[in-house]
């Protein structure tokens, strides 16, 4: 069992865990993700690495509630645990590996999207320990979607943040807040994209417009997170790649997003039965 | 003197019931049968029987202590050599192994040593288990990574002389492809998979499920600083392999591999278990190995019609004969010569048709199969409505990319020697991940062979 340590509600839907999985915790990097198996009869559920701590022993999770599994997670309470945390998965970041020279000479604009902000602050942490000047944009629908504000502000240079209703900071999405942070004139060599499928997609088209190489983190479908079941597989130039594997970072000029929003969605007439069936554990009576 | 009479059937469940649910398909003897079958034993002076056992079991020394009604007798004799005799006396190719050598089969028909074999296991998990005994420790630890035949194999002789040894599974149960890849119409896994398992770590062998070697440890860090002497790799070939035609990412088509693995480690097929999965009302398994067998009728019971798509004939089917005569009994349509060449898909992106091709059988191959040759002119339109490739795996490759001086083949396989040392020393490799695919007891068999293997490099450290 993988005891939750600690868990906080970051808004009515969005859960952060800190779960103890020493094996996984010492050997994690920015840009990897985990499964989790709530219970026995549970899905595997790949999940976002938003922060790790070797000495402790600890990794930290957060989860939307989208579909049932997700639900599952999200009812269990601190001092209980998962039967399986599994991890971690996929390769880190490009920049984790970099030679020093080539790195040196990067300014990185991290963009996020919604829950995939939790990913981003190990990246915008491993770049500012590194010195490598690092920007950073947070995009949520409305001000109470929002989520790792104080924390990202900690581990960047500049911190924009906006709401697609204009409820905090910039009024707009992602794609806007980018134009017009570099039409103020900052200028980037790297851009990192996470968020939903489709923000991602416009995200990487609206740094093409701009000149800015964009790298995305694909959330695919994937049952064993190691190569073995192919459900992850997606198109980059043209090409079949696993992304639990090789990914889950591609390059996003390359990824055929389409394909990979469609094949995303491959279990939703599965998923909505289960949901209708589904009995929910809030409150299970402990 | 032996007794003359016809080998003695098995009892089996009703195809047509059988094709409805996940209950295995065989019963397998009862006592008054087994004793019957084994007294048609001849106990040849050199059986070729245990020759042709990749992991020599004493085979007429077993079935004689059947034949006496001894058959905790008989489960100590097998225990000698095989670690999972109730999953060997369902999955082995006896046809081609033990009973496939059989003085008996020349003129008639071999002694049923596969359902005798398991027939012995299953008493025995019934009666108590084998009563086998933790050995004095000798000091010394082993890893080994992957809990498939192999694994389990190796690291259950490695404990019987009293090496500490602890097994590394990536998936959250231990088992390997038998958990993952065999039904459980074919494999039970909590009436005979599990019981198996636990005479496994009766031996002292623990178990680290959720550990991914090459992600979660090195090879390096096992050895460097976890203190193992040895590590036996034994993880399997789990990289499923496409056709590369078009439209394979469309929705709808699947490998075996993630196909098998919702429905039986993720338990698919459960209502109370939440997993999803998507069979339809038509599927086509393209290829005609055992894993399509496998794929093909655990679609046939979530309720599809099922085509098996092969570009050979019956004839070359790598499937073993008794899967594919179960697989027709079941009501699975056989499509031979028929080679599929693109997958067609609807305005929405999900599988409408397999675009196929009729083949002719040509020049035999390096193999010596007569080699499909596809006729001009010939394509034509399968409608279905989910597609799963099954057209076997390759070793993966997260171990040997983050593993230092450990070689791999052209294909991706592990490079070991006959004992199953690699290219890396106190390093050892076998099964799957050395041979690419095979059967589960050739990697018992490699297992076994590693094993002494790591017994004597460490006995010169």
């Amino acid at each position: 069992m993988y005891e939750i340590l600690k868990k906080e509600m970051l808004t009515p839907t969005i859960c952060r865990m800190k779960l103890s999985a020493p094996r996984l915790a010492a050997a994690a990097r920015p840009g990897q993700f985990l499964i989790v198996r709530a219970d026995e009869k549970g899905e595997r559920i790949p999940l976002t690495i938003s922060d790790y701590d070797a000495q402790a022993g600890t990794v930290t999770i957060v989860t939307q509630k989208i579909g049932a599994s997700s639900a599952d997670i999200i009812a269990y309470e601190e001092g209980e645990g998962f039967a399986d945390v599994v991890g971690p998965l996929g390769l880190p970041s490009e920049f984790v590996e970099m030679a020093h020279e080539k790195l040196a000479g990067q300014r990185y604009i991290l963009i996020a999207g919604g829950v995939g902000t939790a990913p981003v602050y190990p990246q915008a942490k491993w770049l500012k320990e590194h010195g490598i000047p690092v920007d950073v944009i947070i995009g949520a629908k409305t001000r109470d979607l929002l989520i790792y504000v104080e924390e990202m502000r900690g581990v960047c240079d500049n911190l924009f943040i906006c709401t697609d209703d204009g409820s905090e900071g910039f009024k707009g999405m992602g794609t806007h807040m980018l134009e017009h942070v570099v039409s103020e004139g900052h200028q980037y060599t790297q851009a990192v994209i996470i968020g939903p499928m489709i923000m991602m997609k416009f995200t990487t088209m609206t740094c093409r417009k701009l000149g800015i190489p964009a790298t995305v983190s694909l959330n695919t479908l994937m049952v064993d997170g190691t190569g073995m079941c192919g459900a992850c597989r997606v198109s980059v130039g043209g090409k079949t790649r696993f992304a639990c594997v090789e990914g889950p970072e591609f390059d996003g000029y390359e990824v055929d997003f389409d394909e990979a929003m469609r094949r995303q969605g491959q279990y939703k007439a599965e998923e909505a039965e289960a949901n209708e069936k589904h009995v929910c554990k809030i409150g299970r009576g402990k | 003197m032996p007794n003359k009479i016809p080998r003695v059937p098995v009892r089996e469940q009703d195809p047509l019931v059988r094709a409805k649910n996940f209950e295995e398909v065989c019963y397998g003897y009862n006592a008054e049968e087994a004793q019957l079958e084994a007294s048609r034993c001849l106990h040849c002076k050199n059986p070729r029987c245990v020759g042709a056992c990749p992991v020599s079991i004493k085979i007429p020394e077993f079935i004689g202590k059947v034949l006496a009604g001894d058959f905790r007798g008989a489960a100590g004799v097998i225990a000698e050599d095989s670690s999972l005799p109730a999953v060997c006396g369902r999955v082995c190719p006896q046809e081609s192994q033990c009973e496939g050598s059989c003085i008996l089969g020349i003129k008639g028909e071999p002694v049923a040593i596969g359902k005798l074999e398991r027939f012995v296991a299953d008493w025995s998990h019934a009666n108590g288990g084998s009563g086998a005994v933790v050995p004095a420790p000798n000091g010394h630890k082993v890893a080994v990574v992957g809990s498939g035949p192999a694994g389990l194999a190796c690291a259950s002789d490695l404990a019987k002389w009293g090496y500490s040894v602890t097994i590394f599974e990536a998936l959250h149960k231990a088992g390997g492809v038998l958990e993952y890849g065999i039904p459980e119409f074919r494999l039970p896994k909590e009436k005979v998979l599990a019981k198996e398992l636990e005479e496994v770590k009766r031996l002292g062998v623990k178990i680290e499920t959720n550990v991914i070697i090459g992600r979660t440890v090195t090879i390096d860090a096992l050895m460097d600083k976890e203190g193992f002497e040895a590590v036996f790799i034994g993880s399997g070939a789990g990289l499923p392999k496409f056709m590369g035609i078009p439209g394979e990412n469309l929705n709808g088509v699947f490998s075996a591999n993630e196909f098998l693995t919702r429905n039986n480690l993720m338990k698919a097929f459960r209502e109370d278990y939440l997993t999803p999965i998507h069979a339809g009302k038509k599927v086509c398994v393209v290829g005609g190995g055992n894993v399509a067998m496998d794929a093909a009728r655990t679609a046939l019971r979530l309720g599809a019609e099922v085509h098996v798509v092969y570009r050979r004939t019956e004839v070359e089917l790598p499937a073993r004969v008794e899967e594919v005569h179960h697989a027709k009994e079941e009501g699975i349509v056989f499509d031979m010569l028929t080679n599929p060449v693109e997958v067609l898909g609807d305005e929405k992106g999900w599988v409408r048709a397999l675009r196929c091709v009729r083949m002719q059988l040509g020049e035999p191959d390096e193999s010596g199969r007569r080699s499909p040759v596809a006729i001009p002119g010939s394509e034509f339109e399968i409608p279905t409505e989910t597609v799963i490739m099954a057209l076997g795996t390759s070793p993966n490759p997260l171990i040997s990319k983050t593993t230092a001086g450990l070689d791999v083949t052209r294909r991706g396989c592990l490079v070991a020697d006959e004992t199953g040392a690699t290219t890396r020393r106190g390093v050892f490799a076998g099964g799957d991940a050395v041979t690419g695919a095979a059967t589960v007891i050739l990697a018992m068999g490699a297992g076994r062979t590693a094993a002494k293997a790591i017994d004597d490099y460490i006995k010169t450290l």
